[in-house]
């Protein structure tokens, strides 16, 4: 899995690669600024859509409307929705293969590494969104023959949409938070992921999601349904241009989960420090079945999200892994939430962050276990490493128990990078720079080995990247 | 290649703005055996932690040269370069790094002292060989190269570890700050058995800093000093060990009664003036 990842990473440095732009990119649709009931038509207009999605996007525009910004997590307070575009189509139609697609865009995904990695075989499948639309769609075909369904929403709903009508919006429903109505109203693209039953798919499915113009609102849509026994991994990777002015990206995943499925949705968030990340993702996970958050928040200029796990059948199992890194101007609300509603669930949440450079990084969760979910057991660990004193970290624990027959385990440590061991490590010949980044690898590393290889390389790759020249 | 000669001249140093070391002299050559004795609070460990580098640890006055290149000047990392390298009394343990990790990227940063950050680290399975060959005089199980660097070792754990460092990094000069406390008699001979190896492969130049003349019987040196109330006071062989270990201070105390009265201020402060690791 290296190139795609690899390349994405390289992103991160302080000066930021990914910080390009096609300034010549031709529009073949924009909407004027601002939020109306009329771009919202627009929107399902352009899209062919059926009246029951039309409805939905109005009647989400309207609770929108009515919910006040949260006061909680991040500083919202300088949103100005007027300031954005909410939908923009920069290609006509969709590519099969990656000559049918504009050439300044296939030069973004090209400088990406995206269709390299897909021509190596390293991902079964790509989506490529470029604001408001999926301009690229592949499935590798003995998937795409065992009946696995990997689509860009706006498909699904012409081409599946009973499948899309049975489970759209009832896990996370727009009356769910501010941002989720926002999305509802005005969601374009995201993947559709559908894996029929038994059916494993070896290695993942990548999405890649980049926004290129400024005063953009991205809004895609993430569907994935897992039948009983099968198994799938999904990959998504973000970036966007650097702009003096905000852009926002809001999504809304709903994972289902079947009985004996299993589910891994791997983040590697790396936008660009001007954009608002305010992302709601939550799965279920039925009989026996496994769920798996890995989220790696490292770009933003606010990132609120914490994926959610409903543990809804016995023996359900919950993972969330997440790794922050909160630079210079950078706030990273992260954390995750996981809900025990059936009997013998267990679930793990391990969270570390980085703050350096004046960065903020707050670990938020919530660990909730209902009446009558006996034999339940949970473990949080949330560490926090600050790097200097204009850095900050804050910890906000939420635990509801309702049940007594639980185990329950948190553990929450802070900690400043030392002195003793920065001399400790300078005093055998590592550099500041070296000594720092060993730390701070060793700091993650608990969270890392638990990745596969690859992810595990990559990850600390990153972290090496983040680190160089921080220091000094 | 000539010996290097490591000379401190007229060293003063200031922790938090009080002067701890008042002048000390000392010049020591690759390959000679030096102890460097004193009571609680004389200054000893402020001597090897200004000798690292320790950025609390500000040198108020004076030089510390190794072939002319003054120590001072430079970051802990640039003095390990140049092949200094303290034992530290209180090892710091570094979560999640291990501890061959570690010292795959020490070994190779000391052994070439120009090489850029991100470029080659010694080859994998030349250093597992060479750290194992080290690990087996040390009498250290491999299991232990696995281990994150001094977390959850014993005492004693912790200071063979510093002496397997040592027998990696080859220095110059080894200064050995109270290597033995803490450690029982079986531990204190494999220790300095450890060093007396290394010390002999690479010629380097041993600091050993004690209290006791224990460790001393079996890292044997030919040059003794007495640091008293900041101060190098006495300076000879062998035999002000046996003198110290029968009489104790009180004739040092005698002779000097200026340094005296500096030692009890001094001693009075001590665990106020000791880094945070080392409480």
């Amino acid at each position: 899995m290296s190139t795609d990842l690899n390349l994405q990473v390289e992103g991160i440095k302080d000066d930021y690669k990914y910080g390009f732009r096609d300034s010549d990119a031709n529009y073949s649709f924009k909407s004027g600024k601002g939020l109306s009931r009329e771009v919202v038509e627009q929107i399902s207009a352009m899209k062919n859509e059926p009246t029951w999605m039309r409805d939905y996007r109005l009647k989400a525009l309207d609770i929108f409307w009515s919910k006040p910004t949260p006061s909680w997590g991040g500083d919202l307070s300088e949103i100005n929705y007027d300031d954005f575009h909410y939908y923009m189509k920069a290609a006509d139609r969709q590519g099969v293969s990656w000559d049918d697609i504009p050439a300044e865009i296939k030069n973004t995904y090209d400088k990406l590494g995206i269709p390299e990695a897909e021509r190596r075989g390293l991902i079964a499948g790509v989506g490529a969104q470029y604001e408001s639309e999926v301009v690229y769609h592949s499935l590798r075909d003995d998937l795409a023959q065992k009946g696995v369904i990997f689509v860009d929403t706006d498909t699904a709903v012409r081409e599946h949409s009973d499948l899309v009508k049975e489970y759209f919006g009832t896990l996370i429903p727009a009356e769910d938070n501010k941002f989720s109505a926002l999305n509802s109203a005005v969601w374009s693209g995201g993947s559709f992921v559908y894996i029929p039953k038994g059916v494993k798919v070896d290695i993942p499915l990548q999405a890649y999601f980049r926004i290129n113009a400024e005063n953009m609102g991205q809004f895609e849509r993430t569907l994935i349904i897992v039948e009983e026994g099968a198994q799938v991994h999904y990959v998504e990777g973000c970036t966007a241009p650097i702009y003096s002015t905000e852009s926002l990206h809001s999504a809304v995943v709903e994972i289902f989960v079947k009985r004996d499925g299993r589910c891994r949705y791997t983040t590697i968030q790396n936008w660009a420090n001007n954009i608002y990340n305010l992302v709601t993702k939550r799965a279920v996970a039925y009989e026996n079945a496994l769920m798996e958050w890995v989220d790696g928040n490292l770009g933003s200029k606010l990132t609120m999200k914490y994926p959610a796990v409903h543990l809804r059948g016995e023996g359900a199992r919950g993972e969330i892994l997440s790794i922050a890194f909160a630079g210079k101007g950078q706030h990273q609300d992260a954390g995750g939430k996981i809900v025990h509603e059936a009997p013998n669930t267990s679930s793990r949440i391990i969270s570390k962050s980085i703050s350096k450079n004046g960065g903020r990084s707050s670990y938020r969760g919530l660990l909730k276990v209902a009446d009558g979910a006996k034999n339940c057991s949970s473990n949080v660990v949330c560490d926090a490493l600050i790097l200097d004193s204009q850095s900050r970290s804050d910890t906000y624990p939420y635990i509801e128990i309702d049940e007594d027959d639980v185990k329950i385990g948190h553990e929450a440590s802070v900690s400043k990078i030392g002195e003793e061991q920065l001399f400790y490590l300078m005093s055998r010949g590592l550099s500041e720079a070296e000594a720092s980044t060993m730390i701070v690898s060793g700091f993650i590393e608990p969270l890392v080995k638990e990745l596969p290889m690859e992810y595990a390389v990559e990850m600390n790759k990153l972290i090496q990247l983040q680190m160089e020249g921080s220091v000094g | 290649m000539s010996d290097k000669v490591l000379k401190i001249n007229d060293l003063h140093v200031a922790i938090n703005g009080k002067e701890i070391l008042k002048g000390v002299n000392l010049t020591i050559r690759q390959g000679e055996v030096h102890a460097l004795m004193g009571p609680n609070g004389s200054g000893k460990s402020t001597l090897s932690y200004a000798l690292m580098g320790h950025p609390n640890y500000d040198v108020t006055q004076g030089t510390a040269t190794v072939d002319g290149v003054n120590l001072v000047e430079l970051e802990a990392d640039e003095r390990a370069k140049l092949g200094v390298f303290l034992a530290f009394q209180y090892p710091t343990s570094i979560p999640g790094v291990t501890l061959a990790n570690f010292l795959r990227h020490a070994v190779t940063n000391v052994r070439n002292p120009n090489r850029k950050e991100g470029e080659d680290l010694l080859p994998m399975r030349d250093f597992r060989k060479e750290l194992k060959a080290s690990m087996d005089e040390l009498g250290m199980d491999a299991e232990f190269a696995r281990r994150y660097l001094n977390e959850g070792f014993s005492g004693g754990e912790k200071k063979r570890a510093e002496v397997l460092q040592m027998s990696m990094l080859r220095p110059a000069f080894a200064i050995l700050d109270e290597t033995d406390s803490g450690l029982d008699i079986d531990a204190v001979r494999v220790v300095s058995e450890g060093v007396n190896r290394v010390a002999a492969k690479a010629h380097t130049g041993v600091l050993v800093i004690t209290h006791y003349q224990r460790i001393l019987n079996y890292i044997q040196p030919q040059f003794v000093h007495i640091l008293f109330g900041g101060r190098i006071v006495e300076s000879g062989g062998t035999e002000l060990v046996t003198k110290l270990e029968q009489e104790g201070y009180d004739w040092i105390r005698a002779k000097y009664p200026l340094e005296a009265q500096i030692e009890d201020e001094l001693e009075a402060n001590a665990t106020g003036a000791l880094p945070a690791a080392a409480r």
